[in-house]
């Protein structure tokens, strides 16, 4: 019973270097992101038609769907471009394609809807969005504006709680996911929409989660050691999160992997990216925010102490 | 910090209970439900469209053509004034959304001016002058009329008013399940209706103007005038309804307008026995389309339906009871739908169809089974890794956990804030970080009882010291959940809804609920040593 509960497995206090390996996570940070940033430009993120406008059918149909046969009818009918890929299951496939510049897209879907309905008389459409240019392009627009308003006020509050070298290491570690995550969507081609959106704000919030709670523990041990090393006390602080680092992210993973299984094919992308999200951003407060701080170096005078009060004689 | 106040244990067995009381409604039969008494929570949870399955459909009211039709007709009321009182003038037109007149005779430049502005435009709150227009003496008898800057706004926050009224009326009349229309922004409008709704006719009857007018048919202009196009600059040519109807020209002022129509209804022709659309004026549009006949008697006259003529119909005698049939080439079930357009009021513009989602029910059905499975699943798991991990602390948190999850659910239905498929995300994310709460709080308990502490003391000293980091760190979930409602749109909104709702049951949960069966723990097990130390 010595090792139930799995707690105890965790070693009591750890001394790992985090910050020795510093150097090495920047550089292989840096190549993700280079790597990122070579996907992001050359073929860009796959937006979806609420950011791009146009129209997406769902086709399911009682036997798997003829794509080929499926493809060379949308051509007949004049759809253009039109891409169409397995959904979840065989049975059901997604129409995508962006009408002509002068036609409605709502018109250009519901035409393409009767006429698909005509040459495959089992099939039905269970879903359809259309989406006009003008509204895809607000979208968009408010979309990033989001991410960027939400990074802004997550910035401001660090700076307002911990100080403007903390503030800098959070936003740099943040940045760095956010370039990843979106850098991984470029890559694998997923479908960039509105919940991507969310997801994103989510894996922010998710990391600047993580960030806080190792900020508050390495602000404490900075009052607790007045004269140990900055660099000892940020791999102290990281040593002493450890087992809480585990245990939520475990969770945190165990909760989305139902999702990610049981959820289906239209929460798989969202889930994917919180997934990811929530992995890069455990990484990056470690060897990212943190040993940023060092580069800067943080005020340790004791007018840095006085600010919070954690209860009167609770300090050892 | 452990001590079992009253107040604790009374807030957290009430919470207790709502959360049951609120949540049961969503696992009872609806028929179990009715049958229960008024008192009792009957409110489910409320899906949003993509769990449910219905239309989303957002509409762009075409303000520019509102505008354009605000200008024509200010040109026409500027020719009717100023034949009106004998005032001669020339080159009338609208071009960049101004209108010009050059009064000929100088010294009824003063005069037109002070006629004009009595008859143009109308009142607008919170202008200078107080009304909607502007009348410009350039001098040399050179006058510029134009709307002033602000009505532009006031015509389009109008336009949609009515826009919502008159597709209420319109999908009421339909019989479709209570819709939600609401406006976005200055000038559009969102609708959506849930449920097994036929996206196609909502769209079919929403999308019509149904202005309706009766204009003369000008038969001084000949066929070759039309070819050659000479039209006088008050007539208009236009095309009929019915495909290969000949144009015809027709006076740009209206006799009477649908706006003065008060009922219309189909009905069969005596005499063809054809379906045809009766209609019948109220007041003044009954007096004004009197006179009309009585003074057009062997004219004829075109009835307008949204820029396209149905019929041109000869005025035979007289109609001074304000009633009359159209005729056109009508099916019964296209003279009902006429009728109902006429009944319901027309658009005061043209609406353009921006953004459509439509999902089906069955496929609604499919992702609410995709949801609940893997909340099951995700909420399961975490159950057993959290008692794995922390034994009978783990189990508390476990417990806390669940009541969140009731208390989520119990909230969302009494507030009836949508649930949507991404919100279903939402709520299993919002689980694993209730779950740090609680992390936070053990893995203080355990440096502090590393410390030296005495087991009550180090508990106490957990749940005081893991409540800044657990703060700090919930204030940035607000903030992301804050933005996201405030920006986003349907199902994003949902989603942030249900994050919001969460930093807040878990805070409560994973903080008071495990406080309050820790601290009984303690009383009844007295401890020597932390399950977790």
């Amino acid at each position: 019973m010595a090792s139930w509960p799995l707690i105890r497995l965790i070693p009591r206090s750890t001394h790992f270097r985090f910050v020795k390996w510093a150097p090495v996570a920047a550089i292989f940070s840096l190549l993700l992101i280079l790597g990122s940033g070579v996907s992001f430009f050359t073929q860009g993120l796959n937006l979806g038609i609420d950011f791009k406008g146009g129209v997406a059918l769902e086709a399911r149909m009682p036997t798997p769907i003829p794509t080929g046969e499926l493809r060379t009818a949308l051509a007949s009918f004049g759809a253009h471009d039109a891409q169409v890929q397995p959904f979840g299951s065989p049975n059901n496939a997604m129409i995508r394609f962006l009408p002509e510049a002068n036609q409605n897209p709502n018109q250009a879907a519901v035409d393409l809807e009767n006429k698909l309905k005509q040459r495959f008389p089992t099939m039905t459409i269970p879903s359809h969005s259309a989406i006009g240019a003008k509204v895809s392009g607000e979208l968009l627009g408010k979309g990033f504006m989001a991410l960027g308003i939400a990074l802004a006020l997550m910035l401001g509050y660090i700076w307002f709680r911990f100080g403007l070298s903390y503030g800098t290491g959070a936003v740099v570690a943040v940045f760095h996911d956010i370039v990843l995550t979106l850098g991984l969507l470029s890559v694998l081609r997923i479908e960039f929409s509105m919940t991507s959106i969310a997801a994103l704000l989510t894996v922010i919030g998710y990391s600047m989660n993580e960030k806080v709670i190792t900020f508050d523990r390495l602000k404490e041990n900075l009052r607790k050691y007045k004269t140990t090393p900055l660099r000892d006390i940020i791999d102290l602080s990281e040593n002493e999160r450890l087992s809480r680092t585990i245990i939520t992210g475990t969770t945190a993973l165990l909760a989305l992997g139902g999702t990610m299984f049981f959820g289906g094919p239209v929460l798989f992308p969202l889930v994917f990216t919180m997934t990811f999200g929530i992995i890069i951003g455990t990484y990056s407060s470690i060897y990212i925010a943190l040993p940023l701080i060092l580069v800067w170096g943080v005020k340790r005078g004791d007018e840095e102490a006085t600010p919070i009060k954690l209860g009167a004689g609770t300090r050892p | 910090m452990l001590t079992l106040s009253r107040w604790k244990i009374t807030a957290v067995i009430l919470s207790v209970i709502f959360g049951i009381v609120f949540t049961l409604p969503n696992l009872l039969p609806q028929k179990t439900l009715d049958a229960l008494p008024g008192w009792v929570p009957h409110q489910k949870l409320n899906l949003g469209l993509d769990l449910q399955g219905g239309s989303y459909l957002l509409y762009e009211v075409d303000t520019d053509a509102l505008r354009a039709e605000r200008l024509t007709n200010m040109v026409e009321d500027v020719r009717t004034t100023l034949r009106n009182d004998q005032i001669e003038f020339g080159e009338l037109g609208e071009a960049g959304g101004i209108v010009r007149v050059r009064i000929t005779d100088p010294s009824k430049v003063d005069q037109a001016v002070s006629q004009l502005r009595r008859t143009i435009g109308g009142p607008l709150a919170g202008t200078i002058s107080g009304r909607d227009t502007t009348i410009n003496n350039k001098g040399g008898g050179q006058l510029e009329l134009s709307f002033v800057p602000e009505a532009a706004k006031a015509d389009a926050v109008k336009a949609v008013t009515q826009s919502i009224t008159t597709i209420r009326n319109r999908i009421d009349k339909m019989g479709t399940k209570e819709p939600i229309i609401t406006p976005q922004g200055s000038n559009r409008i969102v609708i959506q209706a849930a449920g097994e709704s036929d996206p196609e006719k909502l769209r079919a009857i929403i999308g019509q103007t149904a202005k309706l007018t009766f204009q003369m048919v000008d038969e001084t202009v000949t066929q070759d005038d039309m070819i050659a196009g000479r039209i006088p600059p008050s007539v208009v040519v236009i095309p009929g309804v019915q495909p290969g109807a000949p144009p015809i020209p027709v006076s740009k002022r209206a006799l009477v307008t649908g706006e003065d129509l008060v009922s219309a209804s189909q009905e069969f022709d005596n005499q063809s026995g054809q379906a045809v659309v009766g209609f019948r004026f109220g007041g003044a549009g009954a007096r004004k389309f009197g006179d009309a006949t009585t003074r057009n008697v062997g004219k004829r006259f075109a009835i307008v339906l949204d820029g396209k003529y149905i019929s041109d119909p000869r005025i035979n005698q007289p109609l001074p009871g304000g009633s009359g049939i159209i005729t056109g080439n009508f099916t019964p079930e296209s003279a009902a739908e006429l009728a109902l357009l006429l009944n319901s009021g027309a658009l005061p513009a043209k609406l353009n169809l921006e953004e459509q989602r439509t999902v089906g029910a069955e496929l609604g059905a499919d992702a609410v089974r995709a949801g609940s499975i893997s909340l099951a699943v995700g909420a399961a798991a975490m159950f057993v890794f959290i008692i794995l991990a922390y034994g009978l602390f783990g189990g508390f948190a476990a417990i806390a956990l669940f009541v969140n999850v009731l208390m989520i659910i119990g909230i969302m239905s009494m507030t009836q804030a949508t649930l949507t498929f991404p919100g279903i995300a939402g709520l299993i994310l919002t689980l694993a970080v209730a779950v740090d709460a609680n992390v936070l709080i053990y893995e203080r308990m355990r440096d502090e009882a590393a410390a030296g502490r005495s087991p009550m003391s180090a508990a106490d000293t957990g749940y005081r010291r893991a409540l800044v980091s657990i703060m700090d760190a919930n204030i940035t979930s607000v903030i992301s959940a804050l933005i996201m409602f405030s920006m986003g749109a349907g199902p994003v909104k949902g989603f942030a809804w249900t994050l919001l709702i969460g930093v807040f049951t878990s805070l409560f949960t994973a903080i008071l609920i495990t406080q309050v069966l820790i601290g009984w723990w303690f009383k009844v097990a007295k401890p020597k040593k932390l399950p977790i130390a």
